[in-house]
């Protein structure tokens, strides 16, 4: 173990958000709560960034007044990623859940195994 | 800097744009944008290509006003120009191809919705292929997996969309862990374009500072790539997702997309960890051993399989593991004869699918190996292409696949450790692909009378059989001149440096 | 000289026959080879259907999931190897995280002379002053790029799955109004105060997106979330009156048009070290920071359209 557990306690958390986010994501058998795994992971992800441009002690980077000192703000560039990233899982929570309405309309369960065993059954 | 050095960017951003403007555009004109685009580019990779081999040095390219670690960069060299090139000729052919399906598979509003997804689709493999820069290659695999997964379902039958959920699970888990990798590496280097994060991270290693992070990044980009590719284990979602979509995306899909991946993870091995570095973590072997499974347990479930389209996507998963195994050896030559088969395994699989798909039209739509006895004589351009395409994959001399074993066995003479155990596998996997894909050749070259199907004449199917002809072509060229292909690879490798 | 070849001596020809064989006129088979008379192919429907029954009669043994014993075992195997994947994902990743430099002090790796120019020379070289959009605006457009058309290419898989056919819409409609609120008069009476305020702040958002906390997804976000409250208000017959597909379709292609040909001017004047036309202003006022502005009104209105279609598509199939 390192000696920075407790000092990136933020991060710690974060990793433990992705890993049952990945779980769900991986092995839940419900269509929505594997997309809730999703949602739950790529937050955490963010959590992950925003702590990488956290600096103790610093305001959020808009310059105010026209000081433009780099002791003042925090790191911007975790924000944009961050930013892009929202948007990302913005798309594929649409895509994941228009995928499952459709699949509940055809085949009336949520379960993916279920769903499966139908497919195989009907041999087509 | 000369005006060439343009192209790349007005690649990409082409066909960004003329995906956006397919969406205002009728089927049929957004088919001839489809087609246009796509040639433009690969005119303009091949002018670049040419470029830069009588230059012979690699440019970057400024993404807006600021230099390197503050701007965002795209890069070329031979390589990066060649896949492009390579990339847009499979697709054109692919897109060829399967058009004459089409129309009965999908449905005619959502025609021109298919074709901004194949826009957007190359120009988010031009812009993996081309990227200097992390984390915009990781946007661009998001527009990557988005666009194929609606290749995947635009053909609406359950089987497809069933096989959609399942491709979309596993490749936002590979995203994840990507993103997350790459978030890891980002704390420890402080950059996200590639030749800084290799200069932090040359650092590192001389420090000896942050070990375990740096394996743990290195490990979760690299397997998060390989969910994304379907590398053995990952590969649940694969075989009803090229078995069932419409012909062209399972050409596009096996050939193109999850090689965009593993052109990618090239780069990040060569560009953004180093070679050296990449070697001494353990990660290769891992990549060393589920490439030989790949080999035998995706041959092993091809020969089970008693449907043509399944098992060539099962036949797939064999190929990727033998890129995989290549990465595995940890030479250069071993990458050498990976990329190689990279370029021979896209010729070969669009070849195998578009031929299948003729084979199976004149069998009543089956794809059954009963129904499909003496479909040869009733499709005889397919039945050509199809054995053409076969004997590539089984590596009979002469074809691309032939090449691409021979440079797998050549890398494998020369690494100590691994020699034995790559050798051999090698070995059963070329028996094994011979088993089934031999077994497929005699079948629909067996004469029966016994059949209630129309045979189809050449003057039907114009189109289709051309394109048969430049893809058998293709993959002649690459199995008879191969030398230049090898050399132009080692080229650009040496380029990456 | 080539000779000319006579008819007969043609037929003889490798290639005569090769294409005779290509086209289909004759099979070489026939009158070389001993063969079986031509049987014609008949259909027996009786077996067909006997196995067919057999075959239902093997899958429903097969696939009977409630019956089986091994089934149920492997469930709990299953949840019981998550639960393990899970924490040893945990433990993996705790002890990376151990080792990463400590959280929220100024001498780690990220705090470069990357972050610094951007906070330092951000104001001056985009005229933004919120740096954070400065910089995805700006100094990495071209992730941003990127980033609006993974939105776009979401928007064209949700039409393919969702969007109905003419003859499906019918039963849609019907669909949609009994299960959908209807002329709710307490519904009404809320959204038409808090409709036009909700899309207000959302112009808001936008337009300060280079000045403060904001920009063009944030403001188009709460602009979408307005108009599906108006939607659930009013229903379907109003907003079709001012929100179409069409209106969708040509508000997206320009909104996109316009970026994408916006950022090729910036990317090719930046990478062949060309002068843009593009002014700067003065920062801090709302004319200003070059093509920031009119880019997040572009993505505002992209992202607004696209929140309201993917609620419409997830409601009935079609606007």
């Amino acid at each position: 173990m390192g000696p920075n557990l407790f000092a990136n306690y933020g991060e710690a958390v974060s990793a433990i958000l992705f890993c049952i986010g990945f779980t769900n994501l991986l092995l839940q058998t419900n269509l929505i709560k594997k997309i809730i795994g999703l949602n739950i992971m790529d937050s955490a992800i963010y959590l992950f960034l925003a702590e990488k441009g956290y600096i103790a002690g610093r305001a959020a980077p808009i310059v105010v007044d026209g000081v433009t000192s780099a002791e003042r703000y925090i790191n911007p560039i975790p924000s944009g990623l961050v930013l892009t990233g929202i948007v990302v899982s913005v798309s594929v929570t649409a895509l994941m859940l228009s995928l499952t309405i459709r699949l509940y309309t055809r085949y009336h369960t949520l379960d993916l195994d279920e769903i499966s065993t139908q497919l195989k059954r009907e041999g087509k | 800097m000369d005006f060439i050095c343009n192209f790349p960017f007005f690649s990409i951003l082409l066909s960004l744009f003329s995906g956006t403007v397919c969406s205002v555009l009728p089927a049929k004109a957004a088919k001839i944008v489809n087609r246009v685009v796509i040639l433009a580019v690969g005119l303009m990779s091949a002018a670049l290509l040419l470029y830069l081999l009588s230059t012979g040095e690699s440019f970057i390219y400024w993404m807006g006003h600021f230099p390197a670690p503050w701007g965002n960069e795209i890069r070329a060299g031979v390589l990066e120009a060649g896949m492009a090139l390579f990339f847009c000729i499979i697709m054109y052919l692919s897109m060829a191809g399967g058009a004459h399906k089409l129309p009965g598979e999908v449905v005619e509003s959502k025609h021109n919705l298919y074709y901004i997804l194949v826009n957007l689709l190359l120009s988010s493999l031009l812009a993996l292929v081309y990227t200097n820069d992390m984390f915009t290659a990781y946007v661009f695999v998001e527009i990557n997996t988005i666009s194929a997964c609606g290749l995947i379902m635009i053909r609406q039958v359950g089987r497809t969309i069933e096989a959609a959920v399942r491709y979309m699970i596993m490749s936002l888990l590979g995203s994840g862990l990507l993103l997350f990798g790459l978030c890891i590496m980002y704390d420890l280097t402080g950059h996200l374009l590639m030749s800084n994060i290799k200069e932090s991270v040359e650092l590192i290693v001389a420090n000896g500072e942050y070990q375990i992070p740096l394996i743990v990044s290195v490990a979760l980009m690299c397997t998060g790539l390989c969910i994304k590719s379907a590398l053995f284990p990952f590969h649940a979602w694969l075989p009803d997702a090229y078995g069932y979509s419409t012909v062209s995306s399972a050409a596009i899909l096996s050939s193109l997309v999850s090689k965009g991946y593993i052109f990618l993870l090239i780069k990040i091995i060569y560009r953004v960890i180093g070679f050296s570095v990449f070697n001494s973590t353990r990660m290769i072997d891992v990549l060393f051993v589920f490439g030989l499974m790949g080999m035998i347990f995706g041959s092993l479930s091809a020969i089970k399989e008693n449907d043509i389209r399944r098992m060539i996507a099962f036949s797939s998963v064999a190929q990727i593991g033998y890129i995989y195994m290549g990465f595995g050896m940890g030479t250069q030559a071993g990458m050498v004869a990976s990329i190689f088969h990279i370029l021979s395994h896209a010729a070969t699989k669009s070849l195998l699918f578009i031929a299948a798909i003729g084979l199976t039209d004149v069998s009543g739509g089956s794809r059954r190996f009963a129904d499909l006895t003496g479909s040869a004589y009733r499709n005889k351009w397919a039945g050509v292409a199809f054995t053409a395409g076969s004997l590539s994959m089984v590596g009979v001399p002469l074809f691309s696949g032939f090449i691409s074993k021979l440079l797998f066995a050549q890398a494998a003479v020369q690494v100590e450790g691994k020699m034995l155990a790559s050798l051999i596998v090698l070995g059963i996997s070329t028996v094994l692909n011979a088993v089934y894909f031999m077994k497929t050749v005699i079948r629909i070259y067996t004469a029966t009378t016994e059949t209630p199907y129309e045979g189809i004449t050449f003057r039907h199917m114009k189109a289709y059989a051309v394109t048969l002809v430049f893809f058998i072509l293709l993959n002649v060229i690459l199995g008879v001149s191969s030398q230049p292909v090898v050399n132009m690879i080692g080229q650009g490798l040496a380029m990456f440096a | 000289m080539s000779r000319k070849k006579t008819a007969e001596e043609y037929e003889k020809t490798f290639a005569f026959r090769f294409f005779r064989w290509l086209s289909g006129e004759k099979d070489p088979y026939i009158g070389n080879v001993e063969m079986q008379p031509q049987k014609k192919y008949e259909p027996d429907h009786e077996a067909a259907l006997r196995r067919e029954k057999e075959h239902d009669a093997i899958m429903d043994k097969v696939y009977d999931t409630g019956h089986n014993r091994w089934l149920h075992l492997f469930h709990r195997l299953y949840q019981a190897s998550s639960i393990l994947f899970c924490l040893f994902l945990i433990a993996l990743l705790l002890v990376t995280i151990s080792y990463l430099p400590p959280n929220g002090t100024v001498t780690r790796p990220v705090n470069n002379e990357v972050s610094a120019r951007y906070i330092e020379k951000g104001l001056e070289e985009t005229g933004a002053v919120n740096i954070v959009a400065g910089m995805i605006l700006d100094y990495r457009a071209f992730d941003t790029l990127g980033e609006s058309h993974v939105l776009f290419v979401a928007t064209i898989t949700v039409l393919i799955l969702l969007r109905l056919n003419q003859s499906e819409k019918d039963e849609a409609e019907v669909n949609d109004r009994r299960f959908e609120p209807k002329n709710d008069a307490i519904l009404q009476l809320v959204a038409t105060f808090l409709v036009p305020v909700i899309i207000i702040f959302g112009i808001y958002i936008i337009l300060n997106g280079h000045l403060g906390p904001g920009g063009g997804f944030s403001g188009g976000a709460v602009i979408g979330a307005g108009l599906v409250l108006y939607l659930n208000a009013f229903g379907f017959k109003k907003t079709e009156r001012f929100f179409t597909e069409k209106t969708y379709k040509w508000i997206c292609f320009f909104s996109l048009s316009f970026y994408c040909l916006a950022k090729s001017y910036s990317f090719y004047t930046g990478a062949n070290q060309l002068h843009s036309a593009i002014p700067k202003g003065t920062p801090g006022a709302i004319l200003s920071s070059g093509l920031i502005l009119p880019l997040n009104i572009a993505v505002g209105l992209v992202v607004a359209c696209t929140i309201y279609a993917f609620y419409a598509m997830f409601r009935k199939g079609g606007f």
